[in-house]
Formats: C-alpha cells, sequence, structure tokens
C-alpha cells in the first residue's frame, strides 16, 4: 500500500511539470500583454516598455519558466503582477469558497443521487424508476448557467425567499478559522451566522450540484440491478434476510464502488468547473479568480493557480482509488 | 462541462443480452440486430425524435423563420413578451427570437460536428497508436494525455480561446482538443482487447502492414464504443460552447447562438425573462436529444458495455 | 396540522436566532472596538448606520499610488486625503492636507503650507517629513519603498522622476516642490486621488504589503478586506475635517449587475453603481429606490480609421454619422441616461462648443452621400467593440449590434469584431481596425486632456495611437498646440471652440454619448454626491431609515 502511494506521488511530478509547462507556453501564445491590461486606455509606449522590464516580461520563455519553477521549488508561488498580492494567499483566501460550494454540492447530489438510484434499482419500471430516470437524464443535459437563472429568477426575484449572491449579509459577524462557513458558525455556535450562510450556499449548491446528482443516480442505479442479480444476494434473500436488510447491507456497500469512483471524478471537476455557477452566484472562490486572471493575462496567477488545481486534481483520484481499495480489499492495485 | 460526461447507463439489464462483443468481421448481423433493438427502445426514438426536430430546424430555418434572425431588429420593438406576432418574444435588439433559436439550431449541429470531429479524429489516432504500439509510445502518448487530463477542461478551453482569439470556430477547435483524452482512451483499450484476438494473427501472418491491420482490421471492431462516444459528446460540445459562449469567448454578435442569446438575454433576464428561458429550453433539448440517443446506441450495440 | 407546527418552530427559532445576533454585536459594539458596528434600525439620528455599496468587481490594492482602476479609487478615496482635493461637485481645487499654497513667479517652485495636527490612523503625525517621504517613494525608482508600477505618477508627470525635480521641507509643515519647467494644470492634478499621502510608518512596516493594509488620514478607517468578496471600512473619530455621518462602510462585490440590483431591491446592500440600462425603469418605478446621477466627463465615440479605405473619404464618414441614429441608441442601451454626443468634448467642461449642428440622423442622406463618394451599393466593413462595459459605454456589444442594423439599412455591411480588452486595445493602438468603438473618462477637467490625447497628429502613431481614427490634421495641431501654451483661460476657450469645428467638418469621428454613469440608491440614503472624476469621500453620505 505504501509502495503504491509512494509510486504515484512520484508519477505526479512529471504530470505536474508537464501542466505547467504547458500553462506556460499557453499564456505566452496567448496575444495581448498584461502591461497594456493594467496600464488601460492611457499607456504611453514608455511605460509599457517600462512596465514589461519590470515584470520581467522582456526575458525569454524559457528564462521566465526557470524563475517560475525555482519559485515554486523554494515553496514560493510569487505575486500577482496586477495586485501585487502573494498568489498562495490569494488563493488560500479563495479556496474555503470554493470547497465549501463543492462540498455542499456533493452532499446534495449524494444524498439524492443514491436515494433516487436506489429505489429505481429495487423497483424497477416502476414510476419512479421512470421519473426519476428521466429527470437524470434531463439533469445531464442541463446547461447549469441557465438552470442558475432561472432559479434565481424564481426563488430570489419572484419569491425573494433565498438571497441571490454572495456567502453572508453584511451584518452578519462570522470569525474565521476554517474558512468554510457553515463549519465556522457551528464551531462558533454562531446559529444566526450558520443559517444566513446556509441561505446562501442552497441555491449555487443545488445548480452546481444537479449535473453529478444525476450521473450519481444513473450509476448508483445500473450498478444496483448489477449487483441485485448477483449470487449471493439470492441467497441471502434464500436464507430469508429481510428485503431492507440486505439492500443496505450487502447490495448498496457492493453497488457503492463504480459510485465512489464516480464521486472522487466529479469532486474534483466541482472544485475547479465551477467557473460559470460561481460567475452567476457572486461566489468568491477559485475558479473566477483564475478565469479573471486569464482574461487578464495575470500570468503568476495563472501559473500558480492551475498548479494548484492540477495538484489537487490529482490527489483527488488518487484518494478515490485508495479509498476504493479500503473498501473493497480484493482489488488489487496494479 | 465536458468532465461532467455522462456514465455509461445499462439501461435494462434484465433484458437476456445476445452474446455480441468484437466480432472478426464486419458481418451485417449484428448492426443490423442492433438497429431494430435501437428502433425498439423508447429512450432512442424519443432522442431520435429531438434530433429530427433539430435537424429539421437547421435544414430548413430559412424558410421556416418568420422573420430574419439578424436584420430584422428594431430598438423600438424591443424586449417584447410573446405574442402572435413573435411567438416566443423578442430580444434587446427587437429581434424575433423564434427565429433565431431555429437559425441556432444550424450553429448548435455545426458546433457538435466539427468539435466532436477533431476529437474523434485525433483521440482515434492517438489511441489506435498508443494501443496497437504499446512500449514506450504508449508510455509518451499516455502521459501527454494525463497531463492534458490534469488540467481542468473548462479552463483549458479558456486558455486556448485565448489564444486563438474569441470566435465560434476557435470555440470548436478548443472543446475539440479538451475532447480528445476520452476518444483516447476509449480507443486505446478496445485496441488492447481485440489486438490479442485470433484474426489480428491471423493478418499478421499472412504479412499485413501494421497499418493494414490497425484500420482494415482492429478498428472497424472498435466502432461500437466509438460510436457511442460520438454521439454522447456531440451533446457535451453543445453544452461547452454554449458555456464558452455565454462567458463571450465563443460566438460573436449577431449570431444566433443559443449561449450567446442567454449571456446578451441576462441583463434584461429580471424583466423580460423569455429572452433567457428559450434559448436555453433549446440547449437542455438538443443535449437531451443527443444523450437519449447515445443511452439507446449504447443498449442496442451492447448492454454490457461499459467504458 | 405538523406541517404548520413545524414552520412555527423554524419561525421562533429564527427570530431566537436573530435576537441572539443582536445580543452578541450589541455587546462588541462598544467604543473604539474593532467590530464593525450593525445598525439595527433602530438608530437615531444616523450615527451608527452602516452603508454598503455594491459593485461589480474587487479593488486591485488600496495603495492609491500603485493602481490605476476606479474600484481601487473608489475605497482608498476614503481612506486618504490628498493635498489639495476637488470642489464636491466640479473640478475646481479646494484646500486639504495643504491649507496654502503658492507658486513662484517663474512658475517653477511651489510651496505648500500644510495642516497641522492631522494624524494618520496608526497615530503618527502628518508633516512636512510625510509628504516628502510619499513623494519620493514614487518619483525615485531606488526608493526601498518603490514597490510596484506607479503608474498614475508616470502618466501625469512623464516619467520618475518627470517633471517634478525635487520635494524638499522647509519648516515641520512646509515643503517646496520644484519643477523642472513650468506646468499649469499641476495643482489640479494633485488632487486626483492617486495622489494621496499615505502613512511612512504604515509603509515601512508593511513593505510590499501595504496595499492591503493602507493606512491614511482619511474619513475612513481600514478594517478588514475579504478579497473577491468586501472591504470594510469605519469612521475616523478623529477626522481632520467633516466626520462621517455613517459609522461603518462596506463595499462588496457582486460581479453580475442584475443580481446587485436583486441585493439592492431586498434590502442588503444601500446603493449599487453599474445599474444595467434595462432596470433603470424599475429604480424610478420603485419609491424605495433612487436614481442618483454622476455628472458627465466623459465621451463615448465610432473611430473610422482614415488609413484605411473607404473611410479616407469624409463624405464616406459623413455618411456614416448620418446613418446612426443616436437617441435610439441612447433610449436603449444607456437606458436614456445619456445626452447624445455631437463633439468629442463633454458639454460640462469649459471651451465646449454648443454652436455646432450635429449632422441629424437621415438615412437618405447617408445614402446620398455614399453614392457621391462612389459607393451607391454601400460596401463591406468591420466594426470593432469592446468585449466588456466602460462608463461611458454600458453594453458595447449591444451598441454595436445596432450601429451594425443602422449601417445595414445604408447598404454598409459591418461585421462585428471583438477581442479580449488588453488585445483590443493593443490592436485598436495598432490600427488594426476599420471602424471602433471607444470612449474616454476626463482625469483633470481640461479640454486638452480630451481633444490632443484623442484627436491630434501627434498622437495618431501607429502601435501607440490615442487617436485611432488616425485623423491627421496639420489645421487643428496647429490650434491644439496653441492652446497649450496659451495661459490665457478666454483665448484657449476660443481656439478650443474653433478646434471643435474643424473636427466636426473632418469628421473623424461619430461622437455617440456622454453619459452620465447611474446610481442606485435606497431612498433613504441621502446626501450622495457623485463627482465628475468617478470617486468621491462619503463622509457626508447619511443613511436616514
Amino acid at each position: 500500500m505504501l509502495r503504491y502511494i509512494v509510486k504515484r506521488l512520484v508519477w505526479l511530478i512529471p504530470v505536474l511539470i508537464g501542466v505547467t509547462f504547458l500553462a506556460f507556453l499557453l499564456l505566452h501564445l496567448i496575444p495581448g500583454d498584461p502591461a497594456q491590461v493594467i496600464l488601460g486606455e492611457r499607456a504611453t509606449p514608455e511605460q509599457l516598455e517600462q512596465l514589461r522590464e519590470d515584470l520581467g516580461l522582456n526575458d525569454p520563455f524559457l528564462v521566465q519558466y526557470a524563475r517560475f519553477l525555482g519559485r515554486v521549488l523554494s515553496g514560493d508561488l510569487g505575486r500577482s503582477i496586477h495586485t501585487h498580492e502573494q498568489i498562495a494567499v490569494e488563493l488560500m483566501e479563495r479556496f474555503p469558497a470554493t470547497l465549501e460550494l463543492a462540498l455542499a454540492a456533493m452532499f446534495v447530489a449524494t444524498v439524492v443521487g443514491v436515494t433516487a438510484g436506489v429505489i429505481a434499482a429495487v423497483r424497477p419500471h416502476s414510476w419512479f424508476d421512470h421519473l426519476s430516470m428521466t429527470g437524470a437524464l434531463i439533469g445531464v443535459s442541463m446547461p447549469i448557467f441557465w438552470l442558475g437563472l432561472l432559479v434565481i429568477w424564481a426563488f430570489s426575484v419572484q419569491l425573494g425567499w433565498l438571497p441571490p449572491s454572495g456567502r453572508l449579509s453584511h451584518g452578519i459577524q462570522l470569525e474565521t478559522i476554517t474558512g468554510l462557513h457553515l463549519v465556522d458558525s457551528v464551531l462558533t455556535a454562531n446559529w444566526p451566522a450558520f443559517w444566513d450562510s446556509l441561505a446562501h450556499l442552497l441555491l449555487p449548491a443545488v445548480v452546481l450540484g444537479t449535473i453529478p446528482m444525476a450521473i450519481i443516480a444513473r450509476m448508483t442505479r445500473a450498478s444496483m440491478l448489477e449487483v441485485l442479480e448477483q449470487d449471493y444476494i439470492r441467497t441471502a434473500r434464500a436464507k430469508g434476510l429481510r428485503r431492507g436488510a440486505i439492500i443496505v447491507r450487502h447490495a448498496l456497500k457492493n453497488a457503492f464502488l463504480p459510485v465512489l469512483t464516480v464521486m472522487g471524478l466529479q469532486f474534483g471537476a466541482l472544485l475547479s468547473g465551477a467557473v460559470l455557477t460561481e460567475t452567476i452566484f457572486s461566489w468568491p472562490g477559485i475558479g473566477r479568480y483564475v478565469v479573471n486572471a486569464i482574461l487578464a493575462r495575470d500570468i503568476p496567477v495563472v501559473q500558480g493557480s492551475i498548479l494548484f488545481i492540477a495538484t489537487l486534481f490529482v490527489l483527488i483520484n488518487l484518494v478515490t482509488d485508495l479509498l476504493y481499495k479500503a473498501i473493497d480489499p480484493r482489488i488489487r492495485l496494479e | 462541462m465536458s468532465m461532467f460526461a455522462p456514465i455509461p447507463h445499462a439501461h435494462d439489464s434484465r433484458t437476456p443480452a445476445p452474446a455480441s462483443g468484437p466480432t472478426p468481421t464486419r458481418a451485417s448481423g449484428p448492426w443490423r440486430d442492433a438497429a431494430s433493438r435501437l428502433l425498439r427502445s423508447k429512450t432512442a426514438c424519443a432522442g431520435l425524435a429531438i434530433l429530427a426536430l433539430l435537424l429539421t430546424a437547421a435544414l430548413f430555418a430559412d424558410v421556416l423563420a418568420p422573420y430574419d434572425p439578424v436584420h430584422d431588429a428594431d430598438l423600438y420593438n424591443r424586449l417584447q413578451p410573446p405574442s402572435a406576432e413573435h411567438w416566443l418574444g423578442t430580444d434587446a435588439q427587437g429581434r424575433d427570437i423564434f427565429s433565431r433559436i431555429l437559425h441556432g439550431a444550424r450553429i448548435s449541429l455545426e458546433i457538435g460536428l466539427v468539435s466532436v470531429g477533431i476529437s474523434l479524429i485525433l483521440g482515434t489516432l492517438l489511441g489506435a497508436v498508443s494501443g496497437y504500439f504499446g512500449g514506450t509510445v504508449d508510455l509518451v502518448i499516455m502521459r501527454l494525455i494525463d497531463i492534458l487530463l490534469a488540467f481542468p477542461s473548462i479552463l483549458l478551453a479558456i486558455a486556448i480561446v485565448a489564444i486563438l482569439g474569441p470566435d465560434l470556430i476557435n470555440a470548436m477547435i478548443a472543446i475539440g482538443i479538451v475532447g480528445i483524452p476520452q476518444f483516447a482512451r476509449i480507443v486505446r483499450s478496445s485496441v488492447l482487447a481485440v489486438k490479442e484476438m485470433e484474426f489480428v494473427d491471423a493478418a499478421r501472418a499472412i504479412g499485413a502492414s501494421d497499418a493494414r491491420i490497425l484500420f482494415r482490421h482492429i478498428l472497424p471492431n472498435c466502432l461500437a464504443p466509438i460510436l457511442v462516444q460520438t454521439t454522447l459528446s456531440i451533446g457535451t460540445a453543445i453544452l461547452d460552447a454554449a458555456g464558452l459562449s455565454f462567458l463571450g469567448l465563443g460566438a460573436q454578435p449577431p449570431q444566433p447562438e443559443w449561449g450567446l442569446m442567454l449571456k446578451e438575454g441576462q441583463s434584461a433576464f429580471q424583466t423580460a425573462v423569455w429572452v433567457v428561458t428559450f434559448p436555453g429550453l433549446a440547449i437542455l433539448l438538443t443535449v437531451l436529444g443527443f444523450n437519449l440517443l447515445g443511452d439507446g446506441l449504447r443498449d442496442a450495440l451492447d448492454p454490457r458495455l461499459k467504458r | 396540522m405538523r406541517k404548520r407546527g413545524l414552520l412555527f418552530a423554524l419561525s421562533l427559532l429564527l427570530i431566537l436566532a436573530t435576537a441572539l445576533a443582536g445580543c452578541g454585536t450589541r455587546e462588541t459594539s462598544a467604543p473604539n472596538s474593532s467590530q464593525p458596528a450593525i445598525n439595527e434600525g433602530t438608530g437615531n439620528t444616523g450615527g451608527d448606520q452602516t452603508l454598503v455599496f455594491g459593485r461589480g468587481s474587487d479593488s486591485v490594492g488600496l495603495d492609491p499610488a500603485n493602481v490605476t482602476d476606479g474600484e481601487s479609487m473608489k475605497v482608498t478615496h476614503q481612506i486618504y486625503d490628498t493635498l489639495v482635493q476637488y470642489n464636491d461637485e466640479d473640478t475646481t481645487v479646494k484646500p486639504a492636507l495643504a491649507t496654502e499654497w503658492n507658486v513662484s513667479e517663474d512658475g517653477k517652485v511651489w510651496t505648500f503650507k500644510l495642516r497641522e495636527g492631522v494624524k494618520f490612523h496608526d497615530g503618527t503625525d502628518f508633516n512636512a517629513d510625510a509628504v516628502v517621504f510619499n513623494f519620493q517613494r514614487w518619483m525615485d525608482k531606488n526608493h526601498p519603498y518603490h514597490h510596484g508600477d506607479f503608474e498614475y505618477y508616470g502618466y501625469m508627470f512623464g516619467g520618475y522622476p518627470g517633471i517634478i525635480e525635487k520635494v524638499e521641507k522647509t519648516g515641520p509643515y512646509e515643503v517646496n516642490i520644484t519643477l523642472k519647467e513650468p506646468y499649469a494644470p499641476f495643482l489640479q492634478t494633485l488632487a486626483m486621488p492617486a495622489f494621496a499621502i499615505a502613512s511612512p510608518e504604515a509603509i515601512k512596516k508593511h513593505g510590499q504589503d501595504f496595499f492591503k493594509n493602507p493606512v491614511g488620514t482619511g474619513p475612513f478607517i481600514f478594517k478588514e478586506w475579504k478579497k473577491d468578496d468586501r472591504i470594510v471600512l469605519e469612521r475616523n473619530d478623529n477626522y481632520w475635517g467633516e466626520k462621517a455621518k455613517i459609522k461603518t462602510l462596506i463595499f462588496r462585490v457582486i460581479p453580475d449587475n442584475a443580481a446587485r440590483f436583486l441585493e439592492l431591491q431586498a434590502g442588503t446592500i444601500d446603493i449599487m453603481d453599474g445599474l444595467n440600462p434595462e432596470d433603470v425603469q424599475n429604480v424610478k418605478n420603485n419609491p424605495d429606490l433612487q436614481l442618483i446621477l454622476r455628472p458627465s466627463m466623459n465621451v463615448g465615440y465610432l473611430a473610422m480609421n482614415m488609413d484605411k479605405k473607404p473611410f479616407d473619404n469624409p463624405k464616406v464618414r459623413q455618411a456614416i454619422n448620418h446613418a446612426i441614429n443616436k437617441q435610439a441608441l441612447i433610449d436603449a442601451f444607456y437606458g436614456g441616461l445619456a445626452k447624445p454626443a455631437k463633439n468629442p468634448l463633454p458639454p460640462t467642461l469649459w471651451g465646449y462648443n454648443d454652436e455646432i449642428q450635429d449632422y441629424e440622423y437621415n438615412p437618405e442622406k447617408a445614402k446620398a452621400l455614399l453614392a457621391e463618394a462612389g459607393y451607391p451599393n454601400g460596401f463591406q466593413t468591420t466594426l470593432w467593440a469592446m468585449p466588456n462595459p466602460r462608463p461611458y459605454m454600458p453594453q458595447p456589444q449591444q451598441i454595436a449590434q445596432a450601429i451594425a442594423a443602422d449601417l445595414a439599412k445604408v447598404g454598409i455591411e459591418a461585421k462585428i469584431v471583438s477581442f479580449e480588452w488588453g488585445t483590443y486595445l493593443e490592436k485598436t493602438k495598432n490600427g488594426e481596425h476599420d471602424m471602433a468603438l471607444l470612449g474616454w473618462t476626463g482625469d483633470n477637467g481640461d479640454p486638452d486632456n480630451f481633444l490632443y490625447v484623442l484627436l491630434d497628429k501627434d498622437n495618431a502613431v501607429k502601435g501607440s495611437a490615442g487617436n485611432i481614427a488616425f485623423y491627421r490634421s496639420d489645421e487643428l495641431h496647429e490650434i491644439l498646440i496653441q492652446a497649450q501654451r496659451e495661459t490665457d483661460q478666454k483665448k484657449r476657450e476660443e481656439l478650443y471652440q474653433k478646434a471643435q469645428e474643424i473636427i466636426h467638418r473632418d469628421a473623424p469621428w461619430v461622437p455617440l454619448a456622454h453619459s452620465t454613469p447611474p446610481l442606485a440608491a435606497r431612498a433613504y440614503v441621502k446626501n450622495y454626491v457623485p463627482h465628475p472624476t468617478g470617486s468621491e469621500a462619503l463622509n457626508k453620505v447619511d443613511v436616514q431609515k
């Protein structure tokens, strides 16, 4: 097991170097220069030249890349050329927001998805099966930015039940411990903050969770159906075990493995792919941060955050694999 | 977005599955069976019906649309609710939304075909070569694919569009590139399975070249999973392209592209919700059509097929 | 029945929770507490009120010398003071941290008497040393605290150190600034929020991180910054000037205009900018809301690249001027909140020529002019549009489409082209466009800041053009240069009026609109006076619920 983990971690290094190199290369191919973005309509050629020189943008491509790698190896992601803030600090300020949103979305997706999938599998061809699987198909086909607009229109504009944007109302105090508002408010027993955060979290989490929810529901159903056909379930049934016990203790446990893989993949995607949801709900997270940096040609920021996100992504995949093994010892890892 | 590619859905694993899987030659039997199974599946038929609608809209938009999607603008008749004159209302420029949606169908089909074409050709090539030759070639290609996969796909697409310039064609290229790894992986694993079969050894024994074996003998036997993946990918590509357009990185005004229509309607959606409702619905239906068909195809070709 | 019970329990819980919140904060909002106070709606004269300002993007940094974006200035304007400041409603200069000033005969040496008894928020004294330190930090590239780019300094003073030769302390509360040559707008320029005086001790203490630990002398003290979310400021009770009416000032980031407006309607923010034109009517119809218009000091225009055919032909340019229906554009995409432009200068600026008759909207005349120019069937071209809203043009992509539709009516087929903002500026400066939308917001209220920058042949150089029509008129150039050297205001005014006549005749642009960017606020927000330059101190603003 340990050897496997080490091996996987070592593999991570060439992949991450490749990722950063590709990101660096891409950014160098992008026309337009950050100096122009910073100086705007008023830029004079002298100022542009001066700024490029100051930012080190005039150095050869490989020199810039080497400088970046050197810095990263010494544990420094550098500073944004726009805000002059340390990129590590900026990432850490925004990451909890994204993490909280992704966790909430995943929670909604798993609870609803697995429940629907199990019921559908236990009663195939029932009205519930048809309804939930049709719903799941619509779910995987959903343009979530559109769904976001519609739920805002319904729940914020028309009904006025839920706030359309942000994470916390301004009058509410909350001490930052983990940066996850729900966790922090529970830790400090700050109930107004808890309800307020929950209200803010609800719409974006449901919207972001729509597609994973649909995928998990379909996966659970398919996987459950397969397991329910297996001999040991038949045996269990023959032994006269209660139906509910069979489903939960035997079938679901085994059917959960492929679902877990899907969850891992989806979670990684949620962490990095929430750009559209974060934009629509004004969620101060990492997706928006990176996209803005790409558009503003803030090369060090794009570089640093892609490295961060890719590492996270690969690590989540690793953890998923390990969980998989922990649950089912029959699986040999390579 | 594309990382949310739909997952295999064993539509009904209780139906007895005829023994399918790789067959040595392209006998017409299994394919004909598949076609009849496809037509018996309600899911697939629903998908086909939606896609037929889409195709009709795309082919005959010029005839069907009551107004010109771009030129019939009227600033004094903007943001009007649905009426007998404008079935789905008018947008911020006073253009007929119904006509724009019809013309948008053409653009969406184009997006799906071009971008998936790119992923299909490049991905198949990479996957086939990787699986067939194995060894160092396989190692290098698969590590490249790993690198591509470690990139959050929407960020990669955004970066590529930023390089090429915001434009619909460039968005298609970006989405095509982002989709390569999926095809490469699927094809590679199919090739790995097929290449061990006897008929491949036979072909090799009679002195067929690697290229001939790969393209004439192996790939035709990997068609089923490729076909399923292609159908599902078209839906995803349309969804992704709409997302890019929504961020301002895809279609450019005054193109009647659905994602762009959503972006343009966003500022007015509080007062004129129809401006965003209908283009979004069009995206949803189209993607649903491809997903339904993809599911149906998967079940028809091999109910036991798993990625 | 059970459902109702649940609902009741939930509401009880909520009430309890709210009450708890109230208690909790009342305890912490003791004087000088670092927690921003919360208004519970019962505040008597507004002394402990909070104002929440919603805006589209976060500040880049809070070191005013080191930022160029309006969102940063909006906040630094509250934290810092400048030596001199603009009047509340125009760009006339009045005392601030400097109480008096005079300039030597030759116009080179400026002497400033500084206000005594002013303290920075960190408790250190404001004095001549602080002023000298700030200037040296800006102007000297080798200064140990010259962290950053100091763009505005370079831009306004021509480099580092540029036209400032030296800055010296001549007394504990007196400084001399010596210029290399006389520079008439010097005082005007010092009132720009970029040239605010920051605490030298804080700069030394925080070094590179000063941008997020701002310390000035202004009416509000910096408390907290949650990136991409909010910046919290609190009243400076020791402010030397008029103390702020509100206790807490919060700037919240809500990127989407529509979402921001929703928050305003819900009352979770008190004031916002960047209102969608579509929502202007909603504000007018809502008795709880009010519209506040920022006086216009800008112009949005369509530049025709005279280096390219057929725009070298004045008849074509005039035809295009006749083809565009400006009023319809303004009604649709500015929410009616703009004046159709006939000159490059905004009408609020001195020197504006109101005698000029605009090219009226007349497609027939446009067609006739095109035929005269040899294009009876029109032609094909490109129309470039900014990707993002600017204060002078809230919906450039929509405006471009409407203009293209207008042009199509006279036979001109214009394809809309767009690039990401930085690339857009770069390519238009390079003259790669045929026609391009752009605009300008004035810095210091001088006509030269519009006409010379945007239309003189000196600025029609490929690669760095401010004049993206590439309009090269010797006649205009002579007048503009003469106006720059002239010191008599009356004569300058005449020169600029003449200049506008020439520009009107040659028609390098279609001047489109002078916008009055709207702010929307709850009706209880009082005394908000927006300044034409785009940012203002909010010490006089009150919240009367």
